[in-house]
């Protein structure tokens, strides 16, 4: 359906569209497949946008989009890799690569990273492209991770942003003693409770650190580790998780903040969209950087980075680069991370962010308070099998912290077999 | 019988060429291809490729490595397949409880009075709803916060529980709830059963002065026994797919106490962080001979009955 409408519009183009063409030396031709996997409304029209706003670029070009439903993407991709490669694809950045470009199935575009228009504006991205020395995709967006808590509740009782780990538990204490949990959390899918663990590990032993676990390199039982367990501990011992939160959704822990039930929420930036919707106003929803815990580490960040790759088997690889320019130009990065389209941060230094609260602060602290690194999220840094594995182990720890030396032990057991 | 015949003069009349000869044996050989071509390739071959896989290291893109049994060495020190094993007996056990309990209400619903077919199909209702709506539904009764189980529980004065949050409650929460529907399904077979006992047989049982549970024992349960049966093999088949409700439910959790095999299977070779081909074959295996034990015995036991007569 979409190939019908956008060659409709690429041919009313047309006649307009010689100025275009004439920028580009010779004229991209033939057709460009994308799969895609932005199946939810907003990132839908985002990339359909993307894909028509190329094609009028093109005239001699057909763009041929296909949605694919998120979820189902993640095993799909395995499929068509192989049997029937696109020309573009959507994938992750950092590990989450690292199955297909060790099987040979994604494009070296390390060329394109050479271009001074790429490496001088994307280089805060870079790393988590890069394999083996070498880049194979590009970012189109990333968000920040961080505490995003509730404003209203923190006036009332007199609390502040706090910045050190000793003020963020007396805050904590201050939330308790008033009745209200500190912060909600959804642990069913597990995930979520990777994103407390990776802030108190970076923040307990740094980013370095953080990344040679996720690489297999350092012990579970190791005492680094042990200390940032311990640490998670006091809050646990504390009581400042929402009960039963291993029966949650992340989205089902939503009302639990909504409902001024719990104060804070330690989430991604997609957390905003559905609190504001849930009816949270300005003055009710505010967000802060997870404080500093050991001083002596610099303070890194989660920042999930989505991304666009070339199959190695794509046949029309011309134009898939020429795509990947255009996707990580600072025009369409601005458009593409705007308020009113995937409502996140853009990856073009020279791009301008949205004028959103939350986006202006994360963008604030990604771009100068996170000196220690960016790290992509736990499942993402850490080998697939592993991230399951470990994410099983932290939702067990956060009910029942006693089995903390069981725990590490299987961590351990399966690090060893995993790497 | 005559029509049967009547091809056969027929053929007399023309050659006697191979096709016209064997016809006979020929017919039914053609008729059963199709079946016995799509059974070969979706299932017979399949379980082979299964056995086969099983003995490899494969991530389902790169070149299989063949590791001989050491699939199955990490089977036996693995404690998430042990706890699956475990909870596959649960389900096994606990299951069966759906066929004295659709017997039970089927006694109860085999009565004549007024707008008793309405009485019928509202207990026959859970089974026709899918599994993922059941799920979903005790999903909310389960609730820790607002579920009407623990609503209840408040009322009485008793404390509230999180079911399906517990580790140690969540596996009989999840067959509680696989329960409503499979109960529906043994009802339905045993009410058609009922009324296939043979009223005079109950009345000659009456005047030997039999009544209550000598009477169900001896008299109406032999006549149910192919009812029995059937509830039987639904019923374990049903327990050893147990799937939908612990992936709606708890997706295996809380930390993989409600995981069986078959759940298992799936998050280590198809799920969003699996990919272990190999690894999940010889889970399926494992399940395969797991099942191979009762189909063993079902087609035994039928094979039996067949002879009998």
């Amino acid at each position: 359906m979409l190939r019908t409408q956008l060659t409709a519009a690429a041919a009313l183009s047309l006649a307009a569209g010689g100025a275009f063409a004439a920028a580009h030396e010779t004229p991209l031709s033939g057709t460009l497949t994308i799969f895609s996997d932005m199946s939810n409304p907003a990132p839908r029209a985002v990339m359909e946008g993307m894909a028509q706003r190329f094609d009028e670029m093109h005239p001699d070009l057909d763009v041929e989009l296909t949605v694919i439903d998120r979820e189902a993407y993640k095993t799909q991709i395995r499929n068509f890799l192989t049997a029937n490669p696109p020309d573009v694809a959507n994938w992750y950045a950092a590990n989450r690569m690292a199955p297909y470009v060790d099987a040979g199935l994604f494009e070296d575009v390390s060329d394109l990273w050479a271009e001074p228009e790429i490496a001088d504006n994307l280089a805060s991205t870079k790393g988590a492209m890069t394999i083996d020395g070498k880049q194979w995709g590009v970012p189109y967006t990333y968000y920040q991770w961080g505490v995003y808590y509730r404003e209203d509740i923190y006036n009332e009782l007199g609390l502040s942003e706090p910045a050190t780990w000793d003020e963020f538990k007396a805050n904590c204490q201050a939330i308790l003693d008033s009745g209200k949990k500190c912060f909600t959390i959804g642990s069913k899918f597990l995930w979520t409770a990777a994103g407390w663990f990776d802030y108190l590990n970076m923040r307990t032993n740094g980013y370095d650190f953080h990344m040679a676990l996720t690489q297999g390199e350092v012990e579970w039982t190791d005492d680094r580790v042990r200390q940032t367990f311990a640490n998670w501990r006091e809050l646990i011992d504390m009581g400042a998780y929402i009960d039963n939160h291993q029966s949650y959704s992340w989205q089902e822990a939503l009302p639990f903040m909504v409902n001024g039930e719990a104060a804070a929420y330690l989430m991604g930036n997609f957390a905003v969209a559905p609190l504001r919707e849930a009816g949270l106003g300005d003055d009710q929803l505010d967000f802060y950087q997870f404080p500093a815990i050991n001083p002596e580490v610099e303070l890194a960040e989660d920042a999930p980075t989505d991304t666009f790759h070339i199959p190695s088997g794509a046949e029309n690889k011309e134009a898939a680069r020429a795509f990947l320019r255009f996707v990580v130009s600072a025009e369409n990065q601005t458009t593409i991370n705007s308020g009113g389209a995937l409502g996140q941060l853009p990856v073009n230094a020279q791009s301008s962010v949205d004028d959103d609260e939350m986006l202006n602060q994360g963008f604030e602290m990604l771009s100068s308070n996170s000196p220690g690194g960016i790290a992509q999220f736990f499942d993402r840094d850490a080998p697939a099998e592993m991230a399951s594995v470990a994410m099983e182990g932290f939702q067990e720890f956060m009910v029942f912290p006693d089995n903390l030396e069981d725990i590490l032990q299987r961590l351990e057991q399966a690090r060893q077999r995993i790497y | 019988m005559t029509t049967a015949t009547l091809p056969d003069t027929h053929a007399d009349s023309g050659g006697p060429g191979f096709l016209r000869r064997h016809r006979m044996t020929l017919a039914p050989l053609l008729f059963l291809a199709p079946g016995v071509l799509f059974f070969l390739v979706y299932v017979i071959f399949p379980i082979f490729q299964s056995f086969q896989v099983s003995f490899y290291r494969w991530d389902g893109l790169g070149q299989p490595e063949f590791i001989g049994l050491q699939n199955y060495q990490e089977l036996a020190t693995d404690r998430a397949f042990e706890v699956s094993l475990w909870n596959n007996m649960k389900w096994l056990v606990l299951y069966l409880l759906a066929i004295p309990g659709g017997l039970f209400i089927a006694l109860f619903l085999n009565q004549t009075v007024a707008g008793i077919r309405i009485y019928k199909s509202l207990f026959f209702f859970p089974f026709v709803i899918s599994q993922v709506v059941v799920g979903l539904v005790f999903t909310w009764f389960y609730d820790p916060t607002f579920g009407l189980l623990n609503t209840l529980l408040e009322s009485i004065g008793l404390p509230a529980i999180n079911v399906l949050g517990d580790p140690t409650l969540a596996t009989y929460g999840i067959i509680a709830a696989g329960l409503w529907p499979q109960i529906a399904y043994c009802m339905i077979l045993y009410l058609t059963g009922l009324n296939a006992v043979d009223p005079e047989q109950i009345e000659a049982a009456r005047l030997d002065g039999a009544k209550g549970l000598r009477m169900l024992w001896h008299v109406i349960l032999p006549q149910l026994r192919p009812a029995t049966f059937i509830a039987f093999v639904v019923t374990i088949i049903g327990a050893l797919r147990s799937f939908d409700l612990i992936s709606i439910m708890t997706n295996g959790g809380p930390f993989g106490s409600t995981r069986v095999l078959s759940f298992y299977m799936f998050e280590k070779a198809l799920s969003e962080y699996g990919f272990r081909m190999g690894y999940g074959a010889a889970i399926a295996v494992v399940l395969f001979l797991i099942m191979l034990c009762f189909i063993a015995y079902f087609l035994w036991s039928m094979w039996r009955q067949e002879r009998g007569r």
